[in-house]
């Protein structure tokens, strides 16, 4: 076994590489779970990440944490392939969604995106009613029945905690909202496309300590609904709301930036196995 | 909390055949559109050329571009384009006298020493200005300018290249003044501060510091005011007279090139040679504004690369 | 001591009167740009109101263009940019798209950009050139509405082109990547979120455009516009009247007209082409105040 194989079987959490392996290629894996084996991203000829071995567990929050620069939202849109959008980035080894390998030939961007939605940093509610917002990917996949959109509606707005509040304004226009507000409403239309993995970006790094503290309030029901994968740059907010927590660095720019650490997210901010890991939470806790 | 039970077995990761066919189609109909701007502007070089073929072949483009007069419809006919192109020189010189003084001062007035609230309220002016129609403008000059041209001149005749030009210099004001009001705009201001830091005052600053850095774009503001004054045709067919005579004043009357086609083309017979050669004098006036407008273009994006961080 | 401070005072205080001396000579700029526009606008106003009657809008012209009214005229060219709007929208929008949400970045883009800013610099009479020779002649549609639209429709593509693409580019890349994110094509991203969204500005965009296209005379004076009609034009391959080419015959190829037929005829113009635009114009920035991304 090559050194870098080793080092790489070191970093895997929950057990070994061939773990790893094995539940990639095992169709009877749990619904919205992913297995990253040895996953690189390059910019045109620049290395950027290289050496992702992990697996993102079904039904829980996995967090990505970093220092800024490091690739984790990068990594994060390598999971919904959104990183497809953007000239010139490559992306190498196996990305696999409950067994199957989403990069491989014949699988299609926009059907994985409606099983792999996304939140992002900032709230972008569309241009128009709150209900057309949520309706948005529903209808996206054809669906036109007024009764079956509006159970969707209310599901996905209660999902994100958001319902009681605007049940009454369905037809106000989306940026009459709060910011807060917004973002919850971006999740519940998210949540519509009924994904089983949620991928957030920063999701509440615009938003006051109070609508921060409603989007973790509203993480924590929803990871037994959908998996969670979240970027977040603030160590607090990953030891409250994540199970496993995943440490990513860039030691220069010359380097592409690699997984220092992943694993149970107590373990990870009380017992870091790194020194980086180590040194990086404390020097962020002060 | 209602927890909707999520079970994807039926979910799959295929390609849906007719959204990409779809998507297909639409992508084509848009790169093509997008292609139609080269192909329109390639049609109108090679159509105007083989509309002046015939003038090239029987005339003679040496002959067309030297022979100094121009009569189109006596015996001989003689085609030459050396009064039309020094009429359209002479009435854009009178417009450039006209629109670079004027059109730079007011560019710095606006972006340098006005408030947000003027500049607000230029930009209607000029957007006012802009939407007038040529030929509106031709007419004011035919009803106000021509009498006062002859009155003060003591001319037998009020239409002369001055006439026409000064007109044109207040209809090329609009472009001129909003692309270097812009270019002028788009120095940061951390430049100016810079300079007033220094103990400039805002004029030094304006004129050590900011019309240096937007140098560019106001050249190309100038060149583009010139593009439009060239080619400009119904305010020159309306006061400029139209005698093809090489002029030795601007307070003689003269035919512009633009002019030339605009008067003439309602009388050939289409397909004969004054026809052809119309066409030939709309391909010298479509080379010369094409070159032009590629020069403004080009220092118009190496300055926008300038200034891109 | 006292020398070089003084000598110092002095050179700001010459600094500070070249400065005022400069913000008078550059306001007298401003101040004959704003004063050519109120001349033109009120001297349009003042000798043309005193025209404008119902009956000069709504009845034929008489008596050899010296007498009665200018409907014909009017809906000559309400036809022309009507049907013109028909045609460039599509196409300029389209290629709006193009360039905003699918040029790549390369040397073909760049001559796209190119073609796009010199279309936007030839000469109107060389696009009635063309149009001569391409729609009335070798396409032999003849004289016509449909041709002089055609010429138009070139003409102004460019305008609504740019309009289309610095319109699109407003809209904040965040909401495309939602509707991606959603599962929606590229095409029902933009078709769905980018184009509503950006909808005001092209609208008004192409408003402006379109009242430029009215006010062209040189490229429909060889393309289909006619001196006289009596009756209105019945399809779009008839001859038409237009405002512009009316306005200059009125003031230069007809003796005797009444001064009230004619600068009524450029009031109806100037009204119909620049209030519409500086409108349309005023309505773009305030929308754009109100919706921030």
């Amino acid at each position: 076994m090559s050194a870098v194989l080793e080092k790489a079987v070191m970093d895997v959490p929950f057990g070994s590489l061939e773990q790893v392996r094995s539940s990639a290629s095992s169709v009877e894996a749990v619904s919205g779970s992913f297995a990253l084996v040895d996953v690189s991203v390059a910019y045109g000829s620049e290395m950027v990440i290289e050496g992702v071995n992990m697996l993102v567990p079904s039904r829980a929050v996995t967090a990505l944490i970093g220092p800024s620069g490091c690739g984790k939202s990068t990594l994060l849109r390598c999971l919904n392939r959104m990183n497809d959008e953007i000239g010139g980035v490559r992306v190498g080894g196996t990305i696999t969604l409950d067994g199957l390998d989403i990069y491989q030939k014949g699988v299609d961007p926009v059907d994985l995106r409606t099983r792999v939605g996304q939140v992002f940093q900032r709230p972008n509610p569309f241009p128009m009613s709150i209900y057309d917002n949520v309706a948005f990917g529903p209808r996206t996949q054809g669906l036109r029945k007024r009764e079956e959109l509006d159970e969707i509606i209310e599901s996905s707005l209660r999902d994100a905690a958001l319902w009681e509040e605007v049940k009454n304004h369905l037809k106000k226009h989306a940026f009459e909202l709060s910011g807060g507000q917004q973002q919850r409403l971006c999740i519940a239309r998210a949540l519509a496309t009924k994904p089983e993995v949620l991928l957030m970006d920063e999701p509440a790094s615009a938003l006051d300590p109070i609508s921060t503290q409603q989007i973790e309030d509203t993480i924590a029901e929803l990871k037994n609904l959908v998996t969670i994968v979240i970027v977040t740059h603030n160590m607090q907010q990953a030891a409250r709301i994540s199970d496993q927590t995943a440490f990513m660095l860039r030691e220069s720019m010359d380097q592409p930036a690699h997984l220092v650490e992943v694993g149970d997210t107590k373990r990870m901010f009380t017992n870091p196995e790194d020194k980086r890991t180590e040194s990086y939470i404390t020097g962020r806790f002060g | 909390m209602t927890v909707t039970p999520t079970t994807k077995a039926g979910r799959h990761l295929g390609r849906a055949t007719r959204r990409r066919a779809a998507e297909a189609v639409v992508r084509t109909l848009v790169y093509a559109a997008g292609l139609l701007s080269i192909v329109i502007l390639a049609a109108i070089a090679i159509f105007l050329f083989v509309e002046a073929r015939k003038a090239i072949n029987e005339v003679g483009l040496g002959t067309m571009l030297t022979a100094t007069s121009w009569f189109p419809t006596g015996t001989p006919k003689i085609f030459g384009f050396l009064p039309l192109i020094a009429g359209s020189l002479s009435v854009t010189a009178v417009a450039l006298v006209v629109f670079v003084p004027i059109g730079i001062g007011s560019a710095i007035f606006i972006s340098e020493f006005s408030a947000g609230w003027f500049k607000e309220a230029m930009k209607s002016v000029i957007e006012f200005m802009a939407a007038v129609p040529s030929v509106v403008y031709g007419f004011l000059g035919v009803a106000v300018l021509i009498p006062w041209v002859k009155a003060t001149f003591n001319l037998t005749s009020g239409m002369t290249a001055l006439t026409g030009g000064l007109v044109l210099g207040i209809m090329s004001l609009p472009t001129v003044i909003s692309i270097s009001e812009d270019a002028l705009h788009a120095v940061p201001d951390a430049l100016r501060q810079g300079s007033l830091a220094l103990g400039n005052t805002r004029w030094q600053t304006v004129y050590k510091v900011v019309v240096p850095s937007a140098s560019s774009g106001i050249f190309a503001g100038v060149m583009l005011g010139l593009g439009r004054a060239i080619g400009e045709t119904m305010a020159v067919l309306m006061l400029t007279g139209n005698a093809a005579i090489i002029p030795t004043s601007v307070l003689e009357s003269v035919r512009t090139m633009t002019g030339t086609i605009a008067a003439e083309m309602g009388e050939v017979v289409f397909g004969g040679l004054h026809y052809s050669v119309l066409f030939a004098v709309g391909l010298v006036l479509f080379g010369i504004t094409f070159a032009i407008n590629l020069a403004a273009d080009l220092v118009l994006e190496r300055q926008r690369k300038r200034w891109r961080r | 001591m006292t020398a070089p401070m003084s000598n110092r005072t002095g050179r700001a205080r010459r600094a500070r009167v070249v400065e005022g001396v400069m913000k008078v000579v550059t306001g007298a700029c401003v101040a004959m740009v704003i004063g050519a526009a109120l001349f033109v606008l009120g001297k349009i106003i003042v000798a043309g109101l005193p025209g404008i009657s119902l009956e000069f809008l709504f009845s034929k012209p008489g008596m050899g263009m010296r007498a009665g009214g200018i409907f014909p005229v009017i809906m000559g060219t309400l036809m022309l940019v009507t049907l013109t709007g028909v045609l460039v929208l599509p196409l300029g929008v389209m290629a709006g798209i193009y360039l905003s949400e699918y040029a790549p970045k390369n040397l073909m883009t760049r001559i796209v950009r190119l073609s796009i800013a010199n279309m936007a610099g030839v000469p109107s009479i060389v696009y009635g050139l063309f149009g001569l020779a391409v729609f009335v002649l070798l396409m032999q549609i003849g004289k016509s509405l449909l041709a002089s639209a055609l010429t138009l429709t070139c003409l102004t593509l460019p305008v609504i082109i740019t309009t289309t693409e610095e319109a699109l580019r407003q809209i904040p890349a965040d909401l495309r990547q939602a509707a991606l994110a959603l599962g929606a094509t590229r095409w029902r991203a933009i078709s769905k979120v980018v184009l509503p969204a950006a909808a005001p500005g092209i609208v008004t965009g192409s408003i402006l455009g379109l009242s430029r296209a009215a006010g062209e005379t040189a490229p429909i004076l060889v393309t289909g516009a006619a001196f006289f009609l009596p009756k209105l034009p019945d399809s779009v391959t008839s001859q038409y009247m237009s405002l512009p080419y009316h306005l200059y015959v009125l003031a230069t190829q007809v003796p005797n007209v009444p001064p009230e037929i004619t600068w009524g005829t450029a009031f109806v113009l100037v009204v119909g082409v620049s209030i519409v635009s500086m409108f349309a114009a005023a309505w773009r920035s305030a929308q754009r105040k109100k919706v921030k991304w």
